[in-house]
């Protein structure tokens, strides 16, 4: 009733051609903004730590993989590696310029992931489908590789894991140990805002038809003058991009520190999963997905509790493994296009409510 | 139709709950105790016997002596699965409940802890594991990691090496395998042994396992059996130890020259070999078996009465099961010293900070605890907060553990600068690291 669309004319190409055509989804992602940033200036330590900066990063991820995977077509198994290229390249480039603003570092290491991405994605002109995971698998374990075996990637330190120092904007402390949960999360839901929105204008735009093109059938896109390596190579370094400034997040506005393990082919799996789970093709459903993945099992962890059930955390740990499973075959038979999907079929519901027919 | 609105529903049910917070309130008559554990994923057999070892100790407390000094302990378990993400999720969430000290059983978490530490006002205790460097409490007031550190181990072994070889100068030539696992925490140890092996004149033969590989050796003990090794040294965790002793019985290389660190020597890392892992030797610094008064009175109070989760009795007093008591031993000291410092009975994180820097349990107080010779003793400073205690070496005979050496002290003149330097090396990277400015109390 509410969510209609009657009346609302379009009047210009400009207005018939908007990612939120209609009034209600733009207030709606109006005041999910809004309130994302009031739940950065009241919400608890826990929440912000524990559940929504991590969330926010993972989606980000899953976005990154999202534009190769979903909207490409390649398959990639290289998600953590690439991750783990942006977080040492930002370390690296924060210990060698310390004044230097460290969102600018942040921003700038996706770069070094989309040059190693782009050069991992070379071989997918001619491979495809499972081979090119095979051959992006071998891009996962050579990176990890590096980031155990070349010592100058972690400046040399015994523990062979990188710290992240203190850093400041304008007197605010942003990174490193005394950073407040509140400034990370703003920082944090601030730049995944951003590369949201950079991320949903490519994929509507020139480049993401043609990321498209290749998907559905490469050979016609041929046909039709798109050239098949440079797109192809495109999306990996757009998506390396996206991850790389998602694992330079992961370290260090989250994590505060990081070993090599935490690169490692679990993390690529556990995007790819997001990714399968949210909707291969969407934005919104990377993050539907990483709620899934991510918070789904923290929330399930806490039941027990709210009910004071005298449960030992093995057993819950089991159950959730158990529940988590169960709940990702339910979402996948009721809607094998993943949980985006599922939010459209109820959008087109909503139109017509209540007069379904 | 309905399968979807279905589906819709909990996606829905499931978007709603997330937002709720996820925490408890806590009775503050009590002192709570978070113990980060992991019962399962990959590295669970090595996890499950620590974690029963340590609740079943601090459960012990509870039940014969009402806690420590009358106030009860709230013993909380957090799941980790040694993943560092669940890890320093536990930490969010026990990190509003007052916790008198953090044992994170994972270097992984550990290093993402330290330097939280000291902005929350939590001690951490990560027992002769994680950075061996915050062994220096002038740096790292907030982190304990007694009795030893891995660099300590290193040498004792090498101190071993040559005991059996006729002195110190008999090592000139002799060849050291370190077979490890191709993470930090494998590598720990590189650093102290190339040093020693400059100054000893030993030949250091590495063998790194990756972690993908750890149940896939074979072609390693290849190259060790090329290279002759005289003996290896293993510093590895989960899956890796049996197959490493496994492999080691196949060529047929001499188990008495074969050593562990004391995380390479549970039960079950020997246990797979069957008759050929007979004579593995791994280094130790607690007590194996029954026989000790404080593990009879578990077995009163706890096992007996099901308030245990080891699956038979049996498992009681296995080498890794006493390691969880022996941590579980410090932590309760450091809190009964905390309330002696203060004065208060109920204490928190900064109190026993201060427990733990002037933590001296000597012989005499083991006994007491009902664990003479269990253990070193521990004693720790402002400057110390690790000891450097010594250990000793055990044999698998084949179904159990014996202890075969005395206690050897590590070689601490080539540990104590490396660990110096690169304690001062870390704050320096670490921009802003906090000037120590905690007091220091006397010791006890």
């Amino acid at each position: 009733m509410l969510y209609r669309e009657v009346g609302q004319f379009k009047t210009s190409y400009t207005s018939d051609q908007a990612i939120f055509p209609i009034l209600q989804d733009r207030l709606g992602i109006v005041a999910i903004v809004i309130a994302a940033y009031l739940i950065g200036l009241t919400g608890g330590d826990f929440l912000l730590n524990a559940v929504l900066i991590p969330f926010l990063i993972f989606s980000l991820a899953a976005i990154g993989l999202n534009l190769l995977t979903g909207y490409t077509g390649l398959l990639s198994l290289g998600t953590g590696a690439f991750m783990g290229v942006g977080a040492y390249a930002c370390y690296k480039l924060t210990t060698y310029f310390p004044n230097v603003n460290i969102l600018l570092w942040v921003v700038v290491s996706g770069f070094f992931a989309s040059i190693v991405g782009a050069l991992f994605g070379l071989p997918s002109l001619r491979i495809k489908g499972f081979y090119l995971a095979v051959a992006t698998l071998a891009a996962q374990f050579f990176l990890e590789w590096c980031f155990i075996r070349i010592p100058w990637l972690f400046n040399y330190n015994e523990s062979g894991a990188i710290e992240v120092p203190q850093r400041e904007i304008f007197g605010i402390i942003v990174t490193g140990p005394r950073a407040s949960a509140q400034t990370r999360y703003l920082v944090v839901l601030t730049i995944v805002a951003a590369l949201t929105w950079l991320a949903s204008n490519l994929v509507h735009g020139r480049i993401g038809r043609m990321w498209m093109a290749v998907r559905d059938m490469d050979i016609a896109a041929e046909l039709m003058g798109i050239r098949l390596l440079p797109t192809k190579l495109l999306a990996f370094a757009v998506s390396s991009y996206v991850c790389g400034v998602a694992g330079a997040l992961l370290v260090f506005l989250w994590y505060g520190g990081a070993e090599s393990t935490v690169f490692d082919i679990n993390q690529s799996f556990q995007i790819l999963f997001m990714v399968i789970i949210g909707g291969l093709g969407s934005i919104i459903g990377s993050y539907f997905g990483a709620a899934v993945i991510y918070m789904m099992p923290i929330v399930l962890r806490a039941v027990p509790g709210w009910f004071g059930l005298p449960l030992q955390p093995a057993t819950v740990e089991h159950l959730t493994f158990m529940v988590v499973g169960a709940l990702i075959i339910v979402f996948l038979i009721a809607e094998p296009h993943g949980l985006a999907r599922l939010w459209q079929i109820a959008k087109q519901k909503l139109r017509v409510w209540p007069f379904p027919y | 139709m309905r399968p979807r609105f279905f589906a819709l529903a909990t996606a829905a049910a499931v978007l709603a709950g997330a937002s709720l917070p996820a925490s408890r309130a806590v009775a503050q008559d009590s002192i709570y105790v978070p113990l980060f554990t992991y019962r399962t994923g990959p590295y669970a057999g090595s996890g499950i016997p620590v974690a029963n070892g340590m609740h079943d100790y601090l459960a012990m407390l509870n039940e014969r002596d009402g806690g420590i000094n009358g106030v009860k302990l709230n013993v909380e378990e957090c799941e980790t699965g040694y993943d560092t993400k669940k890890g320093v999720e536990c930490y969010e969430s026990v990190k509003g409940k007052h916790p008198a000290v953090i044992n994170p059983y994972s270097t992984g978490i550990t290093l993402e802890l330290i330097p939280r530490a000291a902005v929350d006002k939590i001690p951490i205790l990560s027992m002769a594991y994680g950075l061996s460097a915050s062994a220096d409490g002038n740096i790292f007031p907030w982190i304990f990691n007694p009795p030893l550190t891995y660099w300590d181990g290193a040498s004792v072994f090498v101190r071993y090496v040559a005991s059996k070889e006729g002195g110190m100068d008999k090592l000139k030539g002799k060849k050291l395998g370190l077979l490890h696992l191709d993470a930090p925490y494998g590598k720990e140890p590189i650093p102290v042994l190339q040093d020693m092996a400059k100054k000893y004149g030993f030949q250091l033969l590495l063998y790194p396992v990756p972690g993908k590989e750890m149940q896939n050796q074979g072609s390693l003990w290849l190259n060790v059996r090329r290279d002759r090794p005289d003996y290896i040294y293993i510093q590895g965790w989960g899956a890796m130890n049996p197959t490493a002793v496994k492999e080691a019985a196949k060529v047929g290389f001499p188990m008495d020259h074969l050593m562990g660190v004391w995380w390479s020597g549970g039960d079950d890392d020997a246990r797979p070999a069957g008759p050929g892992g007979t004579g593995y030797l791994s280094l130790d610094f607690n007590g194996v078996g029954t026989d000790y008064p404080v593990i009879q009175d578990i077995l009163k109070y706890v096992v007996d009465k099901g308030k245990s989760q080891v699956d038979s009795k049996s498992r009681v007093g296995e080498n890794l099961y006493n390691r969880g008591v022996f941590n579980a031993m410090l932590i309760a000291e450091a809190i009964r010293n905390a309330q002696q410092l203060t004065g208060k009975k109920v204490v928190v994180g900064e109190d026993v900070r201060r427990g733990f820097e002037s933590l001296n349990i000597t012989e005499a107080r083991l006994k007491e605890m009902g664990a003479p010779n269990f253990a070193p003793p521990v004693h720790l400073t402002c400057a110390d907060h690790n000891g450097h205690h010594a250990v000793f070496v055990v044999r698998w005979d084949g179904t159990k553990w014996v202890k075969i050496s005395d206690w050897i002290e590590p070689i601490k003149e080539e540990v104590l600068p490396l660990i110096e330097q690169t304690a001062k090396e870390y704050a320096e990277k670490n921009t802003g690291w906090p000037k120590r400015t905690e007091p220091c109390d006397k010791s006890s």
